[in-house]
């Protein structure tokens, strides 16, 4: 059958071509937003960016000045929840990934995870709220806020692991054991370095997220202006999403530049956790012994 | 049927097993492996011959099995007992899987693993490991310009010798194969072959063919399985022959399978 009938009557090769185009058309279109979005930010924001603006603490009510608190903020939450969910979550999808069983028990735990991540992450706030500051006493803090955030990254981070997990061949096991290896060694030794890829990428997915995220910090750590920097865990802090949604939306006569000029850094922060995430798996790859 | 004999290395006496999901089951398998021999177990598949070779190394997950009965002696352990230690065990039962499947390291780490689990660290030793059991799996002469290559660089039928070198290294006292040559070419079907033959005056051999040529040119002893059952066993190769069960000699002459 070379040609079809009806009104346009391509041959196969046309008809490959035609759906070539369209596919690539759609793929171009995927990364328009991103494209415009980017170029916006720097159209509107980029004068607003200065050594001052990355190193210095606003004043005359946030309308001057820079971000340095918020942008310090951010990276502190964003290590907070490393610390809490990465060797927790690593931990679940091993123990998913290579001991349990398939049983009614672990069906509810992976269902349980999927549901975690269609959680609302104002709902994740409400509970951090409940949990950590008032019920655990730790405070409107860094502390809690990274808590509530890694609870709300947990299952990226367990589910891209466990999916990582379960990439590596059920043979390298099965031949592991045979040569006399433990269990734990092959994890340790086989599996682990094969899905170590996949595992960092999930990881940064997950911290990606919890670095842009407003609502789960909104009642559990974030501050709306702070003229010292945090000193301990149990501090408020100011943070780069909080900040930008302040002077957004509750600031009268806010410049514009420094709105876009946050987002700006903002952006960049989570592009550069993303380009660092690439970094880091193609040296993993490239580091591989085979 | 069974023979006793001073020089059998493993007994298999009245051995029965069930799967969870009911597949692939044996049932009241008397057999002996003789020592410094090339043992075959041959057969349609779905016959039991894997699941033999892999209770033999406890491979199986005790959670698939239903029920298993009788004895498997390793000389005089039984190696069914829930005493036995595994990796103990294994390090003394080696085996060869049908696919070449090399583990994600270098030629030489692949070598080296099963001895690095156990705790030997010494680089003098691991080498000397690395030339014998290559040497032994007629693979040294190769590849030893290339240890620290990736091992999946390898072709299909080096990877496979390099499974059996990986084997050799840990000195076993058994080797099972199952399959080994299923994806290789006539030629390196051949030198694995050959290495057999070299290998059994070590080592205690269970070879499962991949066809009944290769059973017949290889076996110094074989057992024809046909659905769980142990049909037919001979010292020799008579079994190839003149058989005297009517369901072997329609198998061995290709009446079916």
């Amino acid at each position: 059958m070379a040609t079809r009938g009806g009104f346009f009557k391509f041959d196969r090769n046309n008809q490959q071509k035609l759906g070539f185009a369209l596919l690539s058309l759609v793929a171009l279109l995927t990364i328009l937003p991103i494209i415009v979005i980017l170029s916006m930010l720097v159209f509107k924001g980029g004068s607003a960016i200065s050594w001052e603006f990355i190193s210095g603490f606003p004043y005359d009510g946030m309308r001057e000045g820079g971000i340095l608190p918020a942008i310090i903020g951010t990276f502190y939450l964003t290590i907070g929840t490393a610390i809490f969910s990465v060797p927790l979550g690593v931990a679940s999808a091993i123990y998913l990934s290579e001991y349990a069983k398939d049983s009614l028990l672990t069906r509810i735990i992976r269902l349980a995870i999927i549901n975690l991540s269609g959680i609302p992450s104002v709902v994740y706030g409400l509970f951090g709220l409940g949990l950590f500051v008032l019920f655990l006493k730790f405070g409107t803090s860094i502390l809690s806020a990274s808590l509530t955030l890694s609870i709300m990254t947990l299952p990226v981070i367990i589910s891209t692991s466990e999916e990582a997990l379960r990439a590596v061949p059920q043979s390298f096991r099965t031949v592991s054991i045979s040569l006399g290896a433990t269990k734990w060694q092959t994890i340790r030794r086989i599996v682990l370095p094969e899905a170590l890829p996949g595992i960092i990428t999930g990881i940064i997915l997950g911290l990606e997220r919890a670095a842009g995220e407003t609502a789960p910090i909104l009642f559990t750590g974030a501050a709306f202006f702070l003229p010292n920097l945090p000193t301990t865990f149990f501090d408020a802090t100011m943070a780069l999403p909080y900040h930008l949604f302040v002077i957004s939306t509750q600031i009268p006569e806010m410049p514009i530049r420094i709105q876009f000029g946050t987002a700006l850094v903002l952006i960049t922060f989570v592009l550069g956790m993303n380009l660092l995430a690439t970094v880091v798996r193609s040296r993993a790859r490239a580091k591989r012994q085979w | 049927m069974v023979t006793p004999a001073m020089t059998d290395k493993i007994k298999i006496e009245g051995f029965s097993l069930q799967y969870q999901d009911g597949t692939e089951t044996l049932r009241n398998v008397n057999l002996s492996i003789e020592k410094n021999a090339i043992t075959v177990l041959f057969g349609p598949a779905g016959g039991g011959k894997s699941s033999l070779l892999r209770s033999i190394n406890r491979l199986n997950d005790p959670e698939d099995i239903k029920q298993i009965d009788g004895h498997i002696f390793l000389d005089s352990e039984d190696i069914l007992s829930p005493k036995v230690d595994l990796i103990n065990l294994r390090r003394k039962i080696g085996m060869v899987f049908a696919r070449p499947v090399v583990l994600p390291l270098t030629i030489r780490k692949n070598i080296t693993y099963g001895l690095e689990v156990m705790g030997e660290h010494n680089k003098a030793r691991l080498d000397d490991a690395v030339e014998r059991s290559l040497r032994q799996a007629a693979l040294w002469e190769e590849i030893n310009h290339r240890l620290d290559d990736p091992a999946v660089a390898l072709s299909g039928g080096q990877q496979q010798r390099l499974c059996i070198a990986r084997t050799l290294a840990l000195e076993p006292d058994v080797i099972m194969l199952d399959e080994p040559t299923s994806g290789l070419d006539p030629i390196s079907t051949g030198k694995v072959e050959n290495s057999l033959q070299e290998l059994k005056k070590q080592y205690t051999i269970i070879l499962v063919p991949h066809s009944v040529q290769q059973a017949a040119r290889t076996a110094d002893n074989a057992a024809f399985f046909l659905q769980g059952e142990l049909i037919e066993f001979s010292r020799g190769k008579g079994i190839f022959t003149a058989p005297t069960v009517k369901k072997t000699e329609d198998y061995v002459t290709g009446r079916f399978g």
